[in-house]
Order: structure tokens, then C-alpha cells, then sequence
């Protein structure tokens, strides 16, 4: 909401306070000042003059040469291009040394050998906008009105020396919508006077309802209507001052009857609407819901159809406006009107909102009418829209007012309690200065019932807790002071799921990897480029039914795809190495529409680099398990590609349960998210790691006799996992077996085709005694003989 | 007699011993007079000759002087060896300037760093964590908050929906009900997520962000309790020097409700480019908890009050870390996430 300072010296007093002051003080109280704008800072030294003589350049075609008077006295000689000009015009003269918008300095200088005094200026020199103006100007000087005095800074012809206020206005004070209720503010934030008087209307002595007659189809969504009829209008222009506070608030200036009605708009809040009565079928004014289907071509001239859940007002043949939004073209007012119906209503919120919303056209009334008016305000709006008729003499106020409604709004009892403001607000503030506070907001207060009764403006006034703001907003919100909470203790913790992460997160910060963040809905497209099947269960996203874009429109399923994004960017960012971790979401629907999807937390984890495989991966998620107490996991030979490398996978679990997995990505994959390298991923289900978690550690003592180490070299043939080794010597291995280690693995020229050599470092130990070489030869010969029957393994 | 001898040896051994400094040299002369056929020893030899009265007193002379000899030689002996030591010690100079071998650890997310920065301090004042869904139902999102469907406070909040009834949570509030409907006061929460909001992705804006909630519901709690809170809050994680300031504002679940700023960490209230020449920057949303939001989770406006806040993560990360475009935060290039 937009304001110029100045308007508000109307109802109160702002002489004396610096637009900074202002500002600063109105945000302080609650009305947040967004920007303040000086119009004219940037025009300097331009005024206006008068055309005596204008005569051809001699040395130039193009160029005449103007005598101009500037009211003092010498006429100055100003060098043109201009060809809209004409002997007695008045224009814009930027004087030797003049300013204008966009830092341009005017100076005295020689055109062509002709002495040139300033410069005439057009609309766009001085800035001026055809919405400025009210009109849209001829090419060329701008011509103003031929009784403008000569001599006068243009700014003072423009209005452009006004202070324009714009207000984050919150929804829930529709009344600050408006001049008064801005200026109420100011009155109440500077304590100064607010002077408000009620619009005095010379009527004749016909009566309205002779003239039309309305009727409420629909009093749920019309709570008022209140009419009033002018005859004989002459529509004109409106007068420089109306013209001016309407263009300062950006409102183009239309005539001065529709100009009228934006005017009381903006100073009461109250939308307003006229009608020719002419256009009105049997000046017959119908508040009723719209037809299904049915047409109205509204004053934007665009064709519009209805349905029944909207408000119109109709005559007795058809739709005139649609109501709270916008008039209809078929009855507007025209250059020939003569009589007219001014419209000032109440209208249901929500159907304005709703109506405006489906229609796709919102406008400064409907906008105000959704956050709720104030029905005590329709009668004094209309009754300033006919006093400012009698002003302007654009016409003859029928007597008396057309003013349905339905039961109004009764005022309301709010206890007022100023010990429990205070303890609530922790503020020392007397009943004194409550009392003061809230009279100066029109609250009543009562202290033989000790309540309050706000004022009908104000709708947001309806508990004890909304009067303690209307205190502390004046009282002053930087006043509160701060106080340790005290009462029953508490112990503040993080939940063992957020402990679990914090783990984790360390480890992965630990063993090299970065902590990512992703968006968490996703393409739905992702899944093809995953590779992943037609019928893949992760297809099944939940949906946004509003998304910015198909890019963003469902939310994932899975986090890799997320994680491959992420390597993608690094990766075309020429980042040599990118070794990450998430903590990632994932939406699972449920089959019930009316239920919330399933959340669940996955550990993603994705790299790529000169130094990475895939037991960079796998390692790094052992280091996470063993932080986590989990050391019973497992990574089985996964074969189904998709998305993963068919021959480099692994189903990954834990505790014998199916946690996630751990792969290389498929070359095909890498292709669609275009990245030229290797990429290992890893995707772990959280809960199961939640559950098999333990940060319980038990001692287990040192040991106390020596171990005695033995190397074991196989070769074996290629397909037989490493893990089986480790089975079969583990089996054979007995009691004694304290630790294997695969030390080397080598595959090569020297070895047969489709072996590898294997090689281990056994460590044998027994917690009663030392062990003496026939019992680790024993054990060593079992194990080799299991080896060498069972997977035919050679001794190397 | 002896004496004399005595006294020369000793003289004559600790002449030579001052001498020199070799290990070798010292070796040789310890021999030469200590050793089994040395000069002290063989003075020794013939003190049979003695008579019995002359024996004790020159046996006590001949050790005091072996020992002083000993001592002497002992102190060369490791004056030489420091000197060797030294001398290796020099030759194993390194150039210490040289990069170190880095262990290459990670990081954690800047978002995530404040995040937990946030949760520690919040904690220490007794505040347990609380979390709810970020796919939710509007009732819990809005309508339990006061905000009714069709209400024009929806439009500070774009919203996406699932359905009708569903939505991606627009704020960290949702959180507030779903705590208050299962627990009673007294209450402390902080509650940290992701929140969504139909606005595209710029250089100060995402559909997706994060927010900490707090909440505190209790018998006598007031608007001072929340300021001490917050400044708390301010002074962890910009110093003991912010200050802070409540501002009236309006949401639709607390009242009164304020908007927070914290004085300018960077030029202290003074006005810089930090805080665009305001001296005060906005963070974070905040009032007492409206009484109808109280009543809604079955909670007695009558006996109970609260405050609750609700404070944007990015805003914090920039203002903290200086970093000026949002996107970067989401992009995840190492290049970024290595400063942190």
C-alpha cells in the first residue's frame, strides 16, 4: 500500500518529520515501510515558460530558434529540433545549470553558431510517464495547460515533489489498506491528532429508491449494499489536485466520476463501483451467484464465463459486474452518462478470493475485499464519493440511499485484564498508558466492566492476546526486555536417530567424504535415464499437482539419482575427484490418497577419482559400520545391472538383512548423465542401520601369550569369491585362528589364465597358553586340505 | 711419597683430559690410567708396602683421586657424544615449509554446520529435537496454525500441494502441532527440516530450504523469555556484541508476533554492504504462541503461554560465511564445499 506523505496532513500531522523519521518510526509501530521515494530529487532548475517567437535556424533545416519567457523578465534564446511547437506554448525549460533524471546537466553552449539558453523538454526528459500525465502526450515538447503560470519549477506543476510511502501492509489489517487507516496509525505512532470528519452530501430532495431498487439473492456472500443515485453528471476531467494524489499512488487518472471511485478507494479502503443507471435493465440491481456458463465481458474487455460459486451483480436481464472483482463493460460509464448508480458493497471474503483466483484476474478490490471489510464503512464511503460529487460539480445527489444488509456485525467484549497483559508481555506498563494507547486506536475501554470493545475496523481485535500486541506495538516491541525462563527444568537431547546421523556424518567427514544436499523431489524422466525397468516400483513418486516445472514435479524414490547429479556437475566442472555422502529422504506412497507418504532416510554415498574403485566405497562403508557396532555385514555378488555394473555390485546386509547397495554404475548410465568416468555409489537404508546400531562397547582383556603368524600364497580359479576363502579358512582355522588378512592379490602372466594368486597372513593365538608349532601346523594342514578339496586351491 | 705420586698422576690425568675431546682419546687415556695396568693401578700395587697406620689414609687418597679422574672423563665423554649428536642433528635438517602429507578428512554441509551449531546451543538451555513429515497434511501445515483454507495468509507461503489435503510442508511450524498434540508443557523443542515454497530457484531464493522451529510452552512464559532466548541465540553464533531487536509483525499463530534483527556482526550497527547501510539485519519470525493454536492441540490458553520462532538456515549460512548466491549451496561442487 502506497501513500504520499503529504495526504495524510488531511487527518493528522506530519509537519516536521523527516521522511527517515517516518519511516523508520511507522516500521517500529508495526507498518512496515518497504520504500520511500522522493519524487523530483533527480530534477533540478527546470520551469516553465512561454513560447513569444520561433524562427528557422539559418544555418540549420533541422533546428529553429525560440525566444522564451521564464517569468523573470529576459526572455531566454533556446535552439530546438523540436517540430510540435507553436508561438504562446507553455513548456518545460531546463535552465543553464538544470538537472534532470539520469544525472543529464544542462548547460549554456552555441548550436550551429546560434546562442542556446537551455533546453525545452519532453514528458520522457523530465521522466513523466502518459500514466503521470493522465494522457498520452504528442510526440515531441511537452505542451502543458495554457494557464500555467510562467515561471513556476515543474515540479510544483507535476506534483513531483511528493514523499510516496510504499507499506507492507500484513493481511490480517485490511483498514490499513487504506489513507485514513495509515494515517490513524501515524496519529497514534507520533501522538499527534487524527481528525476524521463525516462526509457532508447536498442532495436533492428526490429519493434513490425511486430511482433503482436493489436486491440480496445471496445475503451469505453481500453482507451490505449500499447505493446511491447522481443525476445530471457531466463527466469532465478531474481537477489538477484529484489528478495528482491519483497518479502519485500510481492510479491513472480516467474522469471524474470513475476517478471518484478510486479516490474514495484509496482514502477509505471501500473498492467502489458506478454504474450508468441507463445500462441497468429496469434499474434493477440483482446481488445474486452467476449461472453456470454464464458470460460477462468485463472492463478489461476480456471475455469471461462463469460458474455458479461466483457472486454478480446483475440487472434483471444480465451479469454488470462481477462482484468484489470488476464492472462489466456493458453498463461502465461513458463520455455521454448522465446518471449513475455508485456501487459501495460488502462482499463474502473467501468467494472474492476464490472468484478472483479461478477467474485469473486480481484486482486492487478483490484484494481487498478477500482479507475482509468492514460493513460499517460502505455508508461513509458513498457518502464521500457524493461530497466529493458536489466538490467537483460533476453532478446532482439524488436524496437518500439505497442500503441493504443483513444483520451487521455486533461490537465485541474483549476482557481487559492489564495484569495479565503485562505478566504476558514481561513489560512494566501502566493501566494508564493502555488505556491511552488503545483510545488513541478507537478501542472503547470500559473500566466499570473492565473491558474493551475495538472498534469495527478492526477485525483482528478479537482476544486478550491481540489487545497485548496493540499495547506493546505502542508501548514499544524494542522496550521488552529479556528475561532467563525459569520454571521446571528440562533436558535437552538429540534423538538416537539424529545421534546415529551425527556418527556417521563424522566418519564419512573422516574417511575423505563431503556432506552434499540435494533437492528432494526430482524428474520423473530420472528413472529412464537410471536404466531402470518399465514396471521398476521407483517409478511410483508421489506427484506435486503444482510444480515449477516436470523437472521438479515428483518427489524421489530413491537418492542416487540425486547422488549421479552431483557427481555429473563436479565431474563437467573438471573437479578431479569428488568423494560425497547425503543424508537423503526418500517419499514412498501409500495406496490411501488421504495418507502421507512414507519418509525414509537412506545414507547415499558417491564418488569418483584417480584413486577411487570400488573398495574405496566398500571401505568407506565399513569404517561407517564398525564405528556404528554393526560387524556382522555382508556384500554378496549382485549380477542384475539397471543402473549398476552387472559384474562390480553388491547387495549389501546387515545382520543377514538386505540394507542397500554398493556398486559401480552401469557405462550405459554414466553416458546419460554424461560423465566420462568410473562412479561408485552406495545407498543404505537408515532404519536398518538404526536398528542394528550399538555404541555399547564391552573391554575384552589384552592379550597375554604370544601369537604365532604363518603366510599362506593359493591359487585359485577365477569366480571363486574372496568371501569363501575367508569361510573355508575361518572353518578350518578352529579355536586358535585369531586373525586373516588378505595381504595380496595378483593376477598376471606368470599365473595360468583365469587364476589369481591369493595371499594371506594367519595369526594364531590361544588366550590360556602359548602355542606350541605342532598345534598351528595342524591347523594350518586343515585349513590348506579344505582349501585345496573344496575350491581347488594350489599351494604357491 | 705415595702422596706425591698421587697428586701427580692425578694432575698429569686431568692435564691431558683437558686436552682433548675425541672418543677414542679418552678411551686411550682412561687406560692409561684407570685401566688394570694403568698408572693409578700400579701405584696401587704397592701399597703392601705400606705401613698399616699409612694404608687406610693413602687407599682413601688413591679412590678420591680415581674418582675425580673418573668424573672428569665421564663429563668428556658426554660433552664429545652431545657434540657427535649435534653434528648428526645438523645434517638432518628438512625443509619444514614443504607441504604437509594431508590426511584428506570431509566436510560437513554449511548448512549442516549451522544447523547443529544451532541444535548445541539450544540444547545446553534444555531444548529436546523434534521432527515431523515433510510431505503433510495441510491441517497440521496451516489450518491448526490458524490459517484456515481460502485465507489470504496463504499467499506469503506459495505452496505445493499433493492434494487437497496434502502438501510439502511451507514451514517448520507444522511441527509445533504435531509436538503439542502428544506432549504436554512443559514443552521446549527445536525442531529443524526442510520446508518448501514454489518460488524458483535464484540467486536468494529455493523451493527448497531449511528452517529451525523452536517452541516453548509453559506456565508464565513471556515475551521477555523469548527475547532472552534469542538473544542468546545471537550472541552464539554472532558474538557476544549482537544485539537484537523485535520489530511488530503479524502470523497468523502467535500474538503478538515480531520480526527479529540481529545488529550487524560485520560492521556492528554502523552500516555496510554486510547489512545493505542498515546497521540491522532481519533473521527470524517470532511471538507468543496464539492462544487458539494452544487450544487447538487441547492445550488452556488460560493456564498456559508459550513462544515460538521459526528462523531460515541459508539466511544464517550466508550472513555467516559471506556467501552471496543461495544455488551454491545445493550445487554441491567440491570446489565449495572444501571451504567449510
Amino acid at each position: 500500500m502506497k501513500i504520499e506523505l503529504n495526504w495524510l496532513n488531511d487527518y493528522t500531522d506530519v509537519a516536521g518529520i523527516t521522511p527517515q523519521e517516518y519511516a523508520d518510526a511507522m516500521t517500529m509501530s508495526g507498518s512496515k515501510v518497504e520504500t520511500v521515494e522522493q519524487k523530483g530529487e533527480d530534477i533540478k532548475n527546470v520551469v516553465t515558460g512561454k513560447i513569444l517567437s520561433i524562427k528557422q535556424h539559418e544555418n540549420a533545416e533541422k533546428l529553429v530558434i525560440c525566444q522564451v519567457d521564464v517569468g523573470n523578465g529576459t526572455p531566454l534564446q533556446i535552439v530546438t529540433g523540436a517540430k510540435n511547437l507553436h508561438e504562446g506554448d507553455v513548456v518545460p525549460v531546463a535552465l543553464h545549470g538544470a538537472l534532470l533524471p539520469g544525472g543529464v546537466k544542462i548547460k549554456k553552449g552555441k548550436l550551429r553558431g546560434e546562442v542556446s539558453e537551455g533546453m525545452l523538454c519532453s514528458h520522457e526528459e523530465l521522466g513523466l510517464t502518459p500514466e503521470e500525465l493522465g494522457y498520452e502526450p504528442e510526440y515531441g515538447i511537452l505542451i502543458l495547460k495554457p494557464d500555467t503560470k510562467i515561471g513556476i519549477d515543474i515540479k510544483e506543476v507535476f506534483g513531483m515533489e511528493e514523499t510516496i510511502v510504499d507499506f507492507e501492509i500484513t493481511s490480517n489489517r485490511p483498514d490499513c489498506f487504506s489513507v485514513i487507516g495509515l494515517a490513524r496509525e501515524t496519529a497514534a505512532t507520533f501522538q499527534r491528532p487524527f481528525h476524521l470528519e463525516t462526509p457532508k452530501v447536498e442532495a436533492n430532495s428526490e429519493n434513490a429508491a425511486d430511482y433503482a431498487a436493489v436486491t440480496v439473492e445471496a445475503p451469505d456472500l453481500c453482507s451490505r449494499y449500499s447505493a446511491r443515485i447522481v443525476k445530471n453528471v457531466t463527466i469532465a476531467p478531474s481537477p489538477t489536485w484529484l489528478v495528482k494524489r491519483l497518479n502519485a499512488l500510481g492510479v491513472r487518472s480516467i474522469n471524474n466520476i470513475v476517478d471518484i471511485t478510486n479516490y474514495v478507494m484509496l482514502e477509505y479502503g471501500q473498492p467502489m463501483h458506478a454504474f450508468d443507471l441507463r445500462d441497468l435493465d429496469n434499474h434493477h440491481i440483482i446481488v445474486r451467484r452467476a449461472k453456470d456458463g454464464e458470460k460477462i465481458t468485463t472492463l478489461d474487455k476480456v471475455d469471461r464465463i462463469l460458474d455458479s460459486s461466483m457472486l454478480v451483480i446483475s440487472d434483471e436481464s444480465k451479469a454488470v459486474a462481477v462482484a468484489g472483482v470488476m464492472g462489466a463493460l456493458n453498463s461502465e460509464v461513458k463520455d455521454d452518462t448522465t446518471t449513475i448508480l455508485f456501487e459501495s458493497a460488502t462482499f463474502d471474503p473467501v468467494s472474492v478470493r476464490i472468484t478472483a483466483k479461478k477467474l485469473g484476474l486480481r484486482t486492487e478490490a478483490s484484494s481487498k475485499y478477500e482479507k475482509g471489510l468492514d460493513p460499517y464503512n460502505t455508508v461513509p464511503a458513498v457518502d464521500r464519493a457524493c461530497e466529493l460529487v458536489n466538490l467537483l460539480q460533476a453532478g446532482e445527489v439524488v436524496g437518500g440511499m439505497i442500503d441493504v444488509h443483513s444483520e451487521l456485525p455486533k461490537p465485541r467484549h474483549i476482557p481487559f485484564r492489564p495484569d495479565r497483559i503485562r505478566s504476558f508481555l514481561g513489560i512494566d506498563v501502566s493501566m494508564e498508558e493502555m488505556i491511552r494507547i488503545l483510545e488513541k486506536l478507537e478501542c472503547k475501554v470500559d473500566l466499570d466492566h473492565m473491558d474493551i470493545v475495538p472498534p469495527s475496523f478492526r477485525p483482528d481485535l478479537e482476544i486478550e492476546a491481540d489487545i497485548a500486541e496493540e499495547v506493546l506495538r505502542f508501548y514499544g516491541y524494542d522496550k521488552v526486555p529479556s528475561a532467563v525462563i525459569s520454571g521446571e527444568t528440562t533436558r535437552g537431547f538429540r534423538t538416537e536417530a539424529q545421534r546415529l546421523w551425527q556418527r556417521i556424518a563424522n566418519v564419512a567427514v573422516a574417511c575423505g567424504l563431503y556432506e552434499i544436499k540435494t533437492f528432494t523431489f526430482t524428474d520423473p524422466n530420472i528413472f529412464d535415464k537410471l536404466n531402470c525397468e518399465d514396471d521398476s516400483e521407483y517409478r511410483n513418486c508421489v506427484k506435486i499437482a503444482n510444480p515449477l516445472g516436470a523437472e521438479n514435479s515428483v518427489m524421489r524414490t530413491i537418492a542416487y539419482g540425486s547422488m549421479l547429479e552431483v557427481l555429473a556437475r563436479n565431474y563437467n566442472r573438471r573437479n578431479e575427484e569428488a568423494k560425497l555422502f547425503e543424508q537423503a529422504k526418500i517419499f514412498i506412497p501409500t495406496s490411501d490418497d488421504d495418507e502421507l507418504p512414507i519418509e525414509k532416510e537412506r545414507l547415499s554415498i558417491g564418488m569418483y577419482g584417480p584413486d577411487v574403485d570400488f573398495y574405496t566405497l566398500k571401505g568407506a562403508l565399513e569404517e561407517i559400520f564398525l564405528s556404528i557396532g554393526i560387524k556382522n555385514y555382508d556384500f554378496e555378488p549382485m549380477t542384475e545391472g539397471g543402473t549398476f555394473h552387472p559384474g562390480r555390485t553388491a547387495m549389501v546386509s546387515v545382520e543377514g538383512e538386505i540394507c542397500g547397495i554398493a556398486g559401480e554404475i552401469h557405462p550405459m548410465v554414466l553416458k546419460n548423465f554424461d560423465i566420462g568416468t568410473r562412479c561408485y555409489i552406495a545407498e543404505i537404508d537408515f532404519d536398518l542401520l538404526l536398528k542394528y546400531s550399538t555404541f555399547e562397547r564391552q573391554y575384552k582383556p589384552m592379550p597375554k601369550y604370544p601369537a604365532v603368524a604363518r603366510d599362506l600364497s593359493i591359487l585359485i580359479n577365477d569366480g571363486i569369491w574372496a568371501a569363501h576363502i575367508k569361510n573355508i579358512i575361518v572353518k578350518n582355522g578352529g579355536k586358535i585362528l585369531d586373525n586373516i588378512r588378505l595381504f595380496d592379490v595378483y593376477k598376471g602372466s606368470q599365473l595360468p589364465e583365469n587364476t589369481r594368486s591369493m595371499a594371506y597372513s594367519l595369526t594364531f593365538r590361544a588366550d590360556d597358553r602359548t602355542l606350541t608349532d605342532g598345534e598351528v601346523n595342524e591347523a594350518m594342514e586343515r585349513i590348506v586340505k579344505a582349501l585345496q578339496t573344496e575350491i581347488n586351491a594350489r599351494l604357491r | 711419597m705415595m702422596q706425591e705420586q698421587l697428586d701427580r698422576i692425578k694432575r698429569e690425568a686431568l692435564d691431558v683430559l683437558k686436552k682433548t675431546s675425541l672418543p677414542e682419546e679418552l678411551e686411550r687415556i682412561r687406560v692409561e690410567f684407570l685401566g688394570k695396568k694403568g698408572k693409578l693401578t700400579a701405584i696401587l700395587r704397592g701399597m703392601g708396602e705400606l705401613s698399616p697406620e699409612e694404608r687406610p689414609k693413602i687407599g682413601a687418597l688413591a679412590n678420591k683421586v680415581r674418582e675425580e679422574i673418573e668424573k672428569e672423563l665421564e663429563y668428556k665423554k658426554t660433552e664429545a657424544e652431545i657434540k657427535k649428536q649435534n653434528e648428526k642433528l645438523k645434517k638432518e635438517v628438512i625443509d619444514v615449509t614443504m607441504p604437509g602429507r594431508r590426511l584428506n578428512t570431509g566436510t560437513l554441509h554449511p548448512l549442516t554446520q549451522i544447523i547443529q551449531e544451532v541444535e548445541d546451543i539450544f540444547i545446553g538451555m534444555g531444548f529436546e529435537l523434534a521432527e515431523g513429515p515433510e510431505v503433510e497434511k495441510d491441517y497440521y501445515n496451516f489450518e491448526a496454525l490458524n490459517i484456515p483454507k481460502n485465507h489470504p495468509a496463504r499467499d506469503a507461503q506459495d505452496t505445493f500441494y499433493i492434494n487437497d489435503n496434502i502438501l510439502l510442508r511451507s514451514q517448520t511450524s507444522s511441527v509445533q502441532i504435531r509436538v503439542m498434540e502428544n506432549n504436554r508443557p512443559p514443552i521446549r523443542i527445536i525442531a529443524p527440516g526442510r520446508v518448501y515454497r514454489s518460488d524458483a530457484l535464484d540467486a536468494t531464493h529455493s523451493p527448497v530450504f531449511y528452517q529451525i522451529e523452536g517452541l516453548v510452552v509453559d506456565k508464565g512464559i513471556t515475551m521477555a523469555h523469548l527475547k532472552s532466548c534469542l538473544e542468546d541465540l545471537a550472541h552464539s553464533l554472532f558474538g557476544e556484541d549482537v544485539r537484537i531487536r523485535f520489530r511488530p509483525h503479524h502470523f497468523q499463530f502467535t500474538e503478538p508476533s515480531a520480526e527479529v534483527d540481529f545488529s550487524c556482526f560485520a560492521c556492528g550497527g554502523k552500516g555496510c554492504n554486510v547489512c545493505k547501510g542498515e546497521g540491522w539485519i532481519e533473521l527470524l519470525g517470532a511471538g507468543m504462541v496464539h492462544p487458539r493454536v494452544l487450544q487447538n492441540c487441547g492445550i488452556d490458553p488460560d493456564v498456559y503461554s508459550g513462544f515460538a520462532f521459526g528462523v531460515g538456515v541459508e539466511r544464517i549460512a550466508m550472513r555467516k560465511f559471506n556467501i552471496d548466491d543461495l544455488r551454491l549451496l545445493y550445487e554441491n561442487d567440491v570446489k565449495f564445499l572444501k571451504q567449510f
